[in-house]
């Protein structure tokens, strides 16, 4: 049985009047980079603080690495969390955010943090505030790695980054990945760079999970359909219709269904790129009640038994 | 689980221990000695300046003392003005008073603040230490050495107003202080150190209150002098019941809280006399209404008045009593203090981000 690294019952969290996140459940299972993704404000870092412990809940519960609560010290110890814009003790070298947080954990890979930021090329006697964003982002992944966690949780680490320094930064998770074997879950409201490092979704709307699972799962049990624009109408009545795109002559209709069903005569089916469906459901706020992993309370049914 | 999914040791959690509490000692250091090396600058600076005026003071009360032997000596008036012109900026204390306050703030309320500030809390509380141990281990180490720092310091001050206490002042007309005296009481013996880490202890909960570093620091500084004003004003006068006196010599090192009247065992007033009685008793006019060191002149209003059947009341707490009221006032602002730092380290582990 697959433990899962995070694990949310009911959980919300109000700020004021407002609810940032709302009955959220979900359990992302272990060995996955996962990609929490959504429009801004749509509750992502309001649900990683709460994994992270930063925050405590206004409802339900959280918990983490196999029902550790979450901000317990057990917790802490696996976890390693990346706040959005990699907050650093700026006028600290990089040398000693290394010492800091070795002090900080009870594991602290001194060598691996060495090695990586020398390779990087980020010198240890810089003060963190003069590095470059992307230096920054590394730093902080480094000093995260270095801690030896099960669990990484950067929070939209790439938003501020540029292309490039977005490239390297998501080859460094995946590498980290393959390596140790540390899941990852991460948000982001960078579609593009997701499909290239993800292999499990989590589609949080208004507060809401909308669609969680694995992507193979998720793109295998969806398709393209492209056919005559007079005949939508009738299949988006018979079919799951995500979204629907309709042109003069064509309609598109992403709809979920699987391989086996044959596309109606006349239509020709296509398989979904991540982008393309995440896109949909982003664009169809709604389309989590359709059946299927998206429901509501009942996500953990598409958690994947290996 | 599977051989992927774990990377730790598995050994590793079934003996999960925290992280030492000393390693957080470099930590505390790194980060806050910068804040430390101020303060220390800041002290040093004002004690080799108090050291300075201090010489000065001494020798004026030395030579003072010196010529006023006999006190009707020529040389004894110019040498009396003499010792109470030096330095008299600083001879009510007053100014002194900043000081607990100032370290207390500017050391105190960043601790927290800044972090919630810059956002680098978010790092700090998500490591393995935890957040509220991470807390505690920052406040009541500079606590102490902050305190600690604010009691040598003190050392300096009791050698510096030594000369206003000395019991042979009031024989040659000399400034004679009481060790109660406001600005005073506090610049001496523990309270000093007591205040500073008070005034730590309110900045640092303002700082997590506010979460700003400048604003946390007026904070500071306002519920400081609040909290000043009020000990000073209502808390330290009843800290012992005061002793009543109908004696008329009370000692100049007395603190005076009130003086009344009373003819035939019943009361008469309390202060100053109507203007009606002091015509009455005293038509040569009313002796002057102060005198040296603010105090009011008793004996002459007494010369008037004894002979009418009045006896003079006064209620006072005696010099004696300075160390039990050090204790005193040093107790409970240590229970404060620690009320405070408790309570921040309570919001801190609360804290819903």
């Amino acid at each position: 049985m697959s433990m899962n690294v995070i694990e949310a019952d009911g959980l919300g969290k109000r700020y004021g009047g407002t609810w940032a996140l709302r009955d959220c459940s979900l359990a992302v299972p272990a060995g996955h980079v996962a990609a929490l993704v959504g429009p801004n404000g749509a509750g992502k870092t309001t649900l990683l603080n709460l994994a992270a412990g930063l925050a405590a809940p206004s409802a339900g519960g959280v918990t983490v690495l196999d029902g550790r609560p979450a901000g317990s010290v057990a917790a802490l110890d696996g976890i390693a969390f990346v706040a959005q814009d990699t907050p650093l003790y700026k006028n600290l070298p990089a040398r000693d955010m290394l010492h800091l947080t070795r002090n900080l954990n009870r594991r602290f890979d001194q060598q691996y943090a060495e090695i990586r930021l020398g390779e990087l090329g980020i010198p240890l006697k810089r003060k963190a505030g003069k590095l470059s964003g992307g230096q920054q982002a590394q730093l902080a992944l480094t000093l995260a790695l270095a801690r030896r966690p099960r669990l990484l949780v950067p929070d939209e680490p790439v938003a501020m980054l540029d292309p490039v320094a977005r490239h390297d930064f998501m080859a460094s998770v995946l590498t980290a990945m393959a390596a140790d074997g540390v899941s990852v879950v991460l948000s982001s409201h960078v579609l593009a760079e997701l499909e290239r490092v993800a292999d499990y979704l989590i589609l949080l709307s208004r507060g809401r999970v909308q669609l969680a699972g694995e992507v193979d799962d998720l793109l295998a049990s969806h398709r393209m359909l492209t056919g005559p624009a007079a005949e939508a109408d009738q299949y988006a009545e018979r079919l799951s219709v995500v979204h629907a795109r309709r042109g003069q002559a064509q309609a598109h209709l992403l709809v979920r269904t699987t391989s086996d069903d044959p596309a109606p005569p006349g239509w020709e089916a296509h398989p979904v790129g991540l982008e393309e469906l995440a896109l949909a459901y982003l664009r169809e706020p709604g389309a989590a009640a359709l059946p299927g992993p998206a429901r509501g309370r009942n996500n953990q049914q598409t958690e994947v038994t290996k | 689980m599977t051989a992927m999914t774990v990377p730790a040791d598995p050994k590793e959690d079934t003996s999960l221990r925290s992280v030492p509490w000393q390693r957080m000692g470099w930590v505390t250091w790194r980060q806050h000695r910068a804040s430390l090396a101020g303060v220390a600058v800041f002290l040093g600076a004002l004690a080799v300046a108090l050291w300075l005026a201090g010489r000065q003071l001494h020798s004026a009360h030395t030579a003072a003392i010196a010529a006023c032997h006999p006190a009707s000596s020529l040389a004894c008036p110019g040498m009396v003005i003499a010792f109470d012109g030096t330095n008299g900026f600083l001879a009510n204390g007053f100014i002194l008073q900043a000081v607990p306050v100032l370290i207390g703030a500017f050391a105190g309320a960043p601790v927290l603040a800044r972090e919630l500030e810059t956002g680098t809390f978010r790092y700090a509380w998500t490591q393995g230490f935890g957040r509220w141990r991470w807390t505690l281990a920052k406040l009541v180490p500079l606590g102490v050495v902050l305190a600690a720092a604010a009691g040598a310091f003190s050392l300096l001050l009791n050698w510096y107003y030594q000369p206003y206490f000395d019991a042979g002042n009031q024989a040659v007309s000399l400034t004679e202080l009481t060790p109660f005296s406001p600005g005073l009481f506090d610049l001496r013996g523990i309270g000093f150190a007591a205040w500073t880490l008070a005034a730590f202890a309110i900045g640092a909960l303002a700082g997590m209150l506010i979460r700003r570093v400048v604003p946390a620091i007026v904070a500071t500084l306002a519920a400081y002098v609040a909290l000043a004003f009020a000990a000073g004003g209502w808390l330290r006068p009843a800290y012992m019941t005061p002793a009543v006196t109908s004696n008329l010599n009370v000692p100049g090192s007395a603190w005076i809280l009130s003086q009344w009247w009373t003819k035939g065992g019943k009361f008469a007033f309390a202060g100053w006399p109507s203007q009606s009685l002091l015509n009455r008793f005293c038509p040569t006019g009313p002796p002057g209404p102060v005198g040296p060191g603010g105090k009011p002149k008793a004996v002459s209003l007494a010369g008037c008045l004894t002979p009418h059947g009045y006896t003079q009341w006064t209620s006072y707490q005696p010099a004696s009593r300075f160390w039990s009221f050090q204790w005193i006032e040093g107790g409970w602002l240590l229970a404060l203090s620690a009320l405070l730092i408790a309570a921040t380290v309570w919001l801190v582990r609360r804290r819903a981000a």
